[in-house]
């Protein structure tokens, strides 16, 4: 018999024991591959190619203020700028105001944005429909799901910001890589519900013409504006994502310190587990040695069927992840979460890899204990 | 006739190591769980001890928070004239016009910017709001450019010294008080005379929202009745109390993401409860077959068990439970979902808390212990007693 085939008659032995700590580390290791999905959305993630040459320009004191709407014509002139639009967080409810009901609104000029946005896809007849209905909507496809919104169906918004409440029609669904569960509507159908917000705009998405211009060009719109009663700020779209996480609290430290709790809790779990096999076995152990097996060969036999068994539970808690992301985006109760949440290859790595070392970790303590043992004393062993 | 508890102790304390283990592993996921809920404690707390039952808030008509939107000053000369508003020690009714921005602060620690309240308010604000106290300086004085801080600024951002100049708006102002409000939502808020806020972020004119303190609750409850139903105001009251209970909802996703973390790592140490409650089922066959032999019944074997798996537990609630008393009362701070501004509120390990966390743990070690304890009352005597 291999020394392979060994390890594998002997981890499955004890075959409820080894069920249990393989689910006991997958559940473990689900949980540590949903925080490092998260993590990794949030911080490790660049965002597509498009959105790396986008910039947002807000007000300097915060997004609450507007900013006056013809600051558009002047970022335009800005070299290196290619197309500018305003936007403004419309932060309407649907519905009622329970929070699973709430979803993005901004109201933005569709000619442009559709230039500026080139991530999403719209059907060519669906974007030339919403261009054309003052009143009309664009909405993302997974949110039309949630709602059961198809083309042509008519919804009414409730201003909480503004006073007015927007009755609109969905003329365009659009898909992109990340879904973003927003809404889109015409900017000028709110500026003329509500007179005082007539030419002003929340902030600015602007396009820059390649990566590289991003630093000069919100150096440049900031410089623009600087002496005005309305000063701006003018971020990278990533940044900007970054500062609203940042907002939600210390997320970095939460996401660390659950992570470090779940690899102690599972480390300590397959090293019980170990332990208890490996006490059972010391007869063996000492069997095996009169049979000539060497302390290595012992440790290693050992280490290997607590390595194996970590890596199934790795496995099996990467697929739940699986499942659970999938779950998680398609809850309605998980708003603050960001949509597009999947996992990806590194992670699986990272998890494997801590699967790995924590069953070698757990082993490697009681294996050489066992792998020392004095023969004759080991078959004396009663247990 | 019942085994007595002390069988379960002593073995327990027999295996020490194994029995540590699967504690401490039972404990991490305590202390996880009770971090968590003591997180939404604290931000619950934040929200409802911020409203004052007599206080009635009055906003324009279809705005859910202070920030959005205002309406014209003359509606507030129609406020103070409505029954059932007190008077205040000057014997002028207590109403307090209000200005609410949202500025950026970067934080003390160089860990980014945070959104930060800006309260502009009456004197009459401060009469409003008895239970906020000036903890050191004076409060501003009106018509001047001067601000009161909470504690919890005071302590998080720079330049937030009594005597220290803060720059937003136009031009510096001067801090000149530090209050304390009792871990309320106010606890995020910077204080100042609503007129000089105004002028600063051009919105002369008019008030984001109003306050109305009430004679007593019964004329809180009409008063925000009349204001909500006068046709000529188009504004909405509403009680304090009622408005920061809605806010709550600003704790949704800790909420979310604490569920599904707790269910998950509760899962994970069931399994492992499970495992070592088998291994003792099995190491003990020749005992429990002798205990039957005794003449102790199976249901008193499963309880037996069942006990020993739920001491086992309450063990690693224990120390689960101290792991976390140092965070206790650790200050932190989250996003408002409404305002969009910072909440600051501590981690508070209530009663409640601790209560929930020890059913968490016990359930833990119902589900771990069921079936080893089954296993353990239905085994074979006579195969126990010969192996």
């Amino acid at each position: 018999m291999t020394l392979t085939g060994f390890v594998a008659k002997n981890a499955a032995r004890n075959k409820r024991r080894s069920l249990l700590t393989v689910l006991s580390i997958a559940f473990s290791l689900l949980l540590l591959t949903f925080m490092m999905t998260i993590w990794r959305t949030f911080y490790l993630d660049q965002g597509t190619p498009e959105s790396a040459t986008r910039l947002i320009t807000r007000h300097r004191v915060s997004l609450t203020f507007f900013l006056p709407g013809y600051y558009r014509e002047k970022i335009r002139s800005i070299p290196g700028v290619v197309s500018v639009v305003p936007m403004t967080w419309f932060g309407g409810l649907y519905k009622d105001n329970r929070p699973e009901n709430f979803f993005a609104q901004f109201a933005t000029d569709p000619v442009e944005y559709l230039k500026v946005a080139s991530d999403k896809t719209v059907p060519p007849d669906q974007a030339e429909a919403w261009l054309r209905d003052r009143a009309g909507a664009m909405v993302d496809v997974e949110l039309a799901k949630r709602y059961g919104w198809k083309v042509g169906d008519r919804i009414t918004l409730q201003g909480t910001i503004f006073p007015v409440n927007p009755e609109l029609t969905i003329r365009a669904i659009y898909t992109m890589e990340r879904p973003n569960r927003a809404l889109y509507f015409h900017a000028t159908y709110l500026e003329e519900a509500v007179p005082w917000f007539k030419g002003a705009a929340g902030f600015f998405f602007t396009h820059a013409a390649s990566p590289d211009k991003v630093a000069p060009v919100s150096q440049a719109i900031d410089d623009m504006f600087h002496n005005s009663p309305q000063p701006t700020k003018t971020e990278s779209e990533h940044a900007f994502q970054l500062g609203f996480i940042a907002m939600l609290g210390n997320v970095k430290a939460f996401i660390l310190s659950i992570c470090a709790a779940v690899v102690f809790a599972i480390l300590l779990v397959s090293a019980n587990t170990m332990a208890m096999s490996i006490r059972e076995r010391t007869r063996e152990v000492a069997l095996l040695k009169t049979l000539g097996f060497t302390r290595k060969n012992v440790l290693s036999l050992f280490v290997g069927e607590a390595v194996v068994l970590s890596l199934f539970g790795g496995l099996l808690g990467i697929l739940g992840a699986f499942g659970l992301i999938h779950a998680v985006t398609r809850s309605p109760a998980s708003i603050g979460i960001p949509g597009g949440l999947k996992v990806t290859l590194p992670t699986m790595f990272v998890a494997l890899a801590v699967a790995a070392l924590v069953g070698f970790l757990s082993a490697s303590l009681p294996a050489y204990k066992a792998a020392r043992t004095n023969i004759v004393e080991g078959l004396r062993h009663v247990g | 006739m019942a085994i007595p508890v002390s069988y379960n102790i002593r073995n327990l304390k027999l295996r020490k190591g194994l029995t540590l283990m699967t504690a401490l592993g039972i404990a991490l996921t305590v202390t996880t769980a009770i971090f968590l809920m003591a997180l939404l404690t604290g931000l619950k707390r934040a929200f409802v001890t911020s409203g004052d039952p007599l206080n009635v808030l009055v906003l324009r008509k279809g705005s859910e928070a202070e920030l959005s939107g205002g309406f014209a000053a003359e509606s507030l000369q129609t406020l103070r004239n409505l029954p059932g508003v007190a008077k205040d020690s000057h014997g002028d009714p207590t109403v307090s016009g209000e200005w609410v921005v949202v500025i950026v602060l970067p934080r003390k620690d160089g860990t980014g910017e945070v959104n930060v309240t800006v309260r502009g308010m009456m004197q009459t604000g401060l009469e409003l709001r008895p239970r906020v106290k000036l903890v050191q300086g004076r409060w501003f004085t009106p018509g001047q450019r001067e601000v009161v801080v909470s504690e919890s600024i005071h302590k998080r951002f720079a330049q937030a010294n009594v005597g220290d100049d803060m720059q937003f708006g136009k031009g510096p102002w001067q801090v000149v008080g530090i209050f304390d409000a009792g871990g309320s939502a106010y606890e995020s808020e910077i204080w100042g005379d609503v007129n000089q806020m105004a002028s600063d972020f051009d919105r002369q004119g008019g008030f984001s929202s109003a306050y109305l303190r009430a004679t007593d609750p019964v004329a809180a409850e009409a008063l925000k009745n009349r204001v909500s139903d006068d046709q000529r105001l188009k504004l909405d009251g509403m009680l304090e109390t009622e408005y920061y209970a809605k806010q709550t909802r600003s704790g949704a996703p800790i909420k979310f993401v604490g569920l599904v973390v707790a269910v998950i790592m509760a899962i994970g140490s069931c399994f492992a409860a499970m495992n070592t409650m088998y291994a003792a089922v099995a190491y003990r066959a020749r005992e429990i077959a002798t205990l039957r032999v005794i003449g102790f019944s199976r249901p008193s074997i499963l309880t037996s068990f069942m006990l020993e798996s739920l001491l086992l537990a309450l063990l690693g609630a224990l120390v689960g439970i101290v792991l976390m008393l140092p965070f206790n009362g650790m200050t932190t701070g989250t996003s408002n979902a409404i305002t969009f501004s910072e909440v600051v509120f501590s981690l508070r390990m209530t009663p409640g808390v601790v209560g929930a966390a020890i059913a968490f743990a016990l359930i833990m070690g119902l589900f771990g212990g069921m079936a080893p304890a089954w296993h353990a009352a239905r085994q074979n005597i006579l195969n126990a007693l010969r192996d």
